[in-house]
């Protein structure tokens, strides 16, 4: 019987090996024939594991050390989740700090494959979908479980939405470097790669639904209403963001069904609420379970999360055109546009409030614990970035920030900010959990860590924000004569130093994550640092304590 | 009058009115007292039991 | 049944949850990208757009593949600096052929929407191939690859096929034609028909783009794409059409 199913097992991955063979020589363009040969490779793979009765996983999860046994909770895919997720923040990071030095330093553009616009969505999706992605999908299996006090339903399916994701993630990021891009940012994947996260979604969705099924506690947690609507409208977005047809089955190449200003504003809408419902919904379930675990108190209003929760969703989806400001888009949308996007401030705001007063009554913990910090971090910028989003949808500051780096910057103390922080706080908390650790190796290098990235942002930050306001008033500055003063290119020479300044930035960001990872696998090894203990108060001196007198000299009259 | 301004008119009056009514209707609902012990549970939730600490319900 | 006890049900109804979630996300969208799709002024009729010509079309793939909209806009905005500095400002309808739309987010460089016809072809492969050597302070990358790698032809008639079925209207000539409308586009002397050529597509530009007559390059490609950007609508009859539109109220 079992030998029957191992062969059918063979079976199948060398029927998927000899197609993805077949694609992979009549492919009609490298990137495609590239595509199909990593599919023969995995098929291969899985091949041999089946027919040889050997399961890699057990060795990598010895070296791992994940912990054996059965437990309460079904917590495997979560490690798994948390290791890709410190692996691809460095990758991420890493190819951010490459193409912010090539925009200082054209010289380190390498033709064709390591070009700028091949790497910068590369940068952008290893950032957002493969960092993002995995510390989103392992939370939420940690998160549902722990709240719905269900082990997850589906373990198999479990397993295969992460290694299905971690398979999206390679395809999509060598994709870019062959140059295969639907260039619809932050969906460049082409239709095929699309169809696959469309798979893997729908078993994410199905796992999720059926863990929440399975509860034993009465109420739905609120962090699993962010976590589901989440995963609903991701679905949505990206199945209609990437209805495509392609020109040939065998090719990586197709056409978007929409055009023009049509395919503009389905681009946008999806562009917009990926920020939204990628980077901001599901990053507010953490911030309502996290949070309050690590401060151990209970979220500061659970009535506010609800009220936070529908006018959420309910206003971001319709902010989308305020990315098209003054462009061909008809008047009435970009003002719809812009009036959700002011609108939406308070909610954001609502939920930043609800998770800072989380800590009311334990602010001391602020300064003893670097995760509580860095969590607060990560709301302070939240909020920041949620006021400044805003601010640059009102169509008189939009005119001037539009096409200038002053986007980038606000995106980046968001992306850094809010979500890199709360990540980061995030994989903090679970490692020593699941693991089953007595606490991080070293909370010193969580606090240096939390140093060189706040650091590292406000570089960041200062430097776009500085460029792209030069940027935006060079453009349209005149002389007496009634003449633009300068030249695009004069525009460019002047944000040399401020690219610089950008990257040195990114590199502290980076190394901050960097001291992470040595910090989580020191963890993981089961080490301890000797160190002295964070925020410890100095004895009780008498002698200090006291107003400082001035000395009795009185001050000559004027 | 075309449907686009008809849609318009609408969206200006009583789409508006209604949006605000349900907005209202969701505050008013949440923050209703019958749900004031249940809200304070399903917050206290996920501080029960925890497996590592071994913290009790003292929350 | 209570209010009290309904909402209770919501809160742990994981369907009704998803399903008023959905509601909650879906309204936004429809009314804004569906009217999008039928409401006339969406779009105002220009005389002179035409499709892509397969060659243009090709180059607007690899602008796509390099990923050039990364830092190149093709939207130019109704202000005095853009329309000095740029052009007439861009028209909804003048994209109305572009799957994708290439409208961009970011100007790192300055806008392409009309850059076809400002310089001259030999400009565009000298900075194509070394962007420095033309601009010193640019950051652009080098694509001298470009004028090394022949273009990819086979897949042409195959190309117009996709871009019909999503609603480019190709005639069955255009499509039967494609490959050798791309040979002759780069190469008037390759002994094509190029009166029917031109035809079929008005104000098209036919000649050799990179300086190397003997093989069809994607440099060549590239040119064609970037020398036709914005050069097929008379805006100034166009802008008289737009005050139409205007009139009807958007």
């Amino acid at each position: 019987m079992q030998a029957e199913a191992a062969l059918g097992r063979v079976g199948l991955w060398f029927g998927v090996l000899i197609i993805s063979l077949i694609l992979a020589a009549t492919a009609r363009d490298t990137g495609f024939a590239a595509h199909a040969t990593i599919i023969a490779i995995v098929a291969f793979v899985l091949m041999w594991m089946s027919a040889a009765r050997f399961d890699p996983m057990k060795k990598a999860q010895g070296f791992f050390r994940m912990p054996e046994g059965l437990s309460r909770y079904d917590d495997d895919p979560v490690r798994w989740g948390v290791l890709a997720t410190m692996f691809w923040a460095i990758v991420g990071l890493l190819a951010g700090v490459f193409i912010a030095s090539q925009l200082a330093f054209p010289q380190l553009n390498f033709q064709p494959y390591f070009n700028f616009g091949r790497v910068r969505p590369l940068h952008t999706s290893a950032v957002i979908f493969a960092f993002g992605g995995n510390i989103l999908i392992a939370s939420s299996f940690y998160v549902v479980q722990r709240t719905c006090r269900a082990q997850l339903a589906f373990p198999s399916l479990a397993r295969f939405v992460f290694w299905g994701y971690q398979l999206f993630i390679v395809l999509a990021a060598s994709g870019y470097l062959f140059g295969v891009t639907q260039s619809r940012e932050y969906a460049e994947p082409e239709w095929y790669v699309d169809l696959w996260l469309t798979i893997v979604w729908v078993a994410y969705l199905i796992v999720f639904v059926g863990t929440l099924a399975r509860r034993t506690e009465p109420h739905i947690y609120v962090a699993n209403w962010f976590y589901l609507s989440f995963i609903i409208t991701i679905a949505m977005l990206h199945i209609i963001n990437n209805l495509a047809v392609p020109v040939a089955l065998n090719g990586s190449l197709s056409f978007s069904a929409f055009a023009g200003v049509q395919d503009a504003l389905t681009q946008w809408w999806y562009g917009h609420n990926a920020v939204a419902f990628f980077l901001t919904v599901p990053f507010l379930a953490m911030m309502y379970y996290f949070v309050p675990k690590q401060a151990e108190r209970p979220v500061y209003s659970y009535r506010l999360s609800i009220i936070h929760f529908w006018s959420l969703i309910f206003l971001y989806i319709w902010a989308g055109p305020h990315h098209l400001h003054y462009t061909a888009l008809p008047d009435w949308a970009q003002t719809l546009g812009m009036v959700f996007s002011v609108i939406l401030w308070m909610p954001s705001w609502g939920g930043m409030i609800n998770g800072l007063m989380t800590l009311n009554g334990a602010w001391d913990k602020v300064r003893a614990d670097p995760i509580i910090r860095m969590m607060v971090m990560a709301l302070a910028f939240y909020g920041m970035a949620t006021f400044e989003g805003p601010m640059l949808s009102i169509k008189a500051v939009n005119s001037l920030s539009h096409y200038t780096d002053w986007t980038i910057g606000h995106v980046h103390s968001g992306a850094l900010g809010w979500n890199g922080l709360i990540s980061f706080a995030a994989v903090y908390f679970l490692v020593p959990r699941l693991w089953g650790r007595e606490r991080m190796y070293s909370l010193r290098m969580i606090n240096w860590h939390f140093w060189l990235a706040t650091l590292g942002i406000v570089f960041y930050a200062a430097s776009m924000w500085v460029a792209g306001i030069t940027q935006g008033l060079m453009w349209r500055e005149y002389g007496l004569d009634g003449y633009l003063v300068n030249s695009f290119a004069e525009t460019v020479a002047a944000l040399h130093e401020l690219y610089i300044i950008r990257a040195v930035g990114g590199v502290m960001y980076l190394s901050g994550a960097l001291i992470m990872g040595y910090n989580v696998w020191m963890t993981i090894a089961g080490k301890l640092r000797e160190e002295a203990p964070m925020g410890a108060m100095p004895d009780y001196d008498p002698d200090k304590d006291r107003p400082i007198v001035r000395p009795a000299t009185p001050e000559p009259a004027e | 009058m075309n449907l686009y301004d008809q849609f318009r008119h609408f969206a200006d009056s009583y789409g508006l009115v209604a949006l605000l009514v349900l907005f209202l209707g969701l505050c008013l609902w949440v923050f209703r007292p019958g749900a004031k012990q249940q809200n304070r549970e399903v917050a206290r939730s996920i501080l029960k039991d925890e497996e590592i600490e071994g913290r009790g319900d003292d929350q | 049944m209570g209010l009290a006890s309904q909402h209770k049900k919501l809160e742990k109804n994981i369907n009704l949850l998803a399903i008023g979630s959905f509601i909650a996300v879906a309204i936004g969208g429809i009314v804004e990208i569906a009217p999008l799709f039928w409401i006339d002024n969406t779009i105002e009729e220009v005389e002179g757009m035409r499709p892509y010509t397969p060659l243009e079309q090709a180059g607007r793939n690899i602008y796509v593949r390099e990923g050039c909209y990364a830092c190149h806009s093709q939207m130019i905005r109704p202000f005095r600096d853009e329309v000095e500095r740029y052009g007439h400002y861009s028209l909804a309808a003048e994209s109305m052929y572009d799957h994708p739309f290439q409208w961009g987010s970011k100007r790192t460089g300055p806008d392409l929407a009309r850059v076809g016809g400002r310089y001259s072809d030999e400009w565009h492969v000298q900075h194509l191939k070394d962007p420095q050597s033309v601009v010193p302070e640019s950051i652009m990358p080098q694509y001298s690859f470009l004028g090394d790698t022949p273009l990819e032809m086979d897949n042409a008639s195959d190309m117009l096929i996709a871009l019909r079925r999503v609603g480019v209207p190709y005639s069955d000539r255009d499509v039967g034609q494609a490959m050798a409308d791309m040979i002759l586009q780069a190469n008037p002397d390759s002994g094509g028909d190029v009166e029917d050529f031109q035809q079929r597509y008005p104000k098209v530009q036919v000649r050799d783009f990179d300086g190397d007559p003997g093989t069809v390059t994607e440099m060549d490609a590239l040119v064609a794409y970037l020398q036709m950007l914005g050069t097929l609508v008379d805006v100034d009859s166009a802008a008289a059409q737009e005050a139409l539109a205007e009139e009807k109220g958007r």
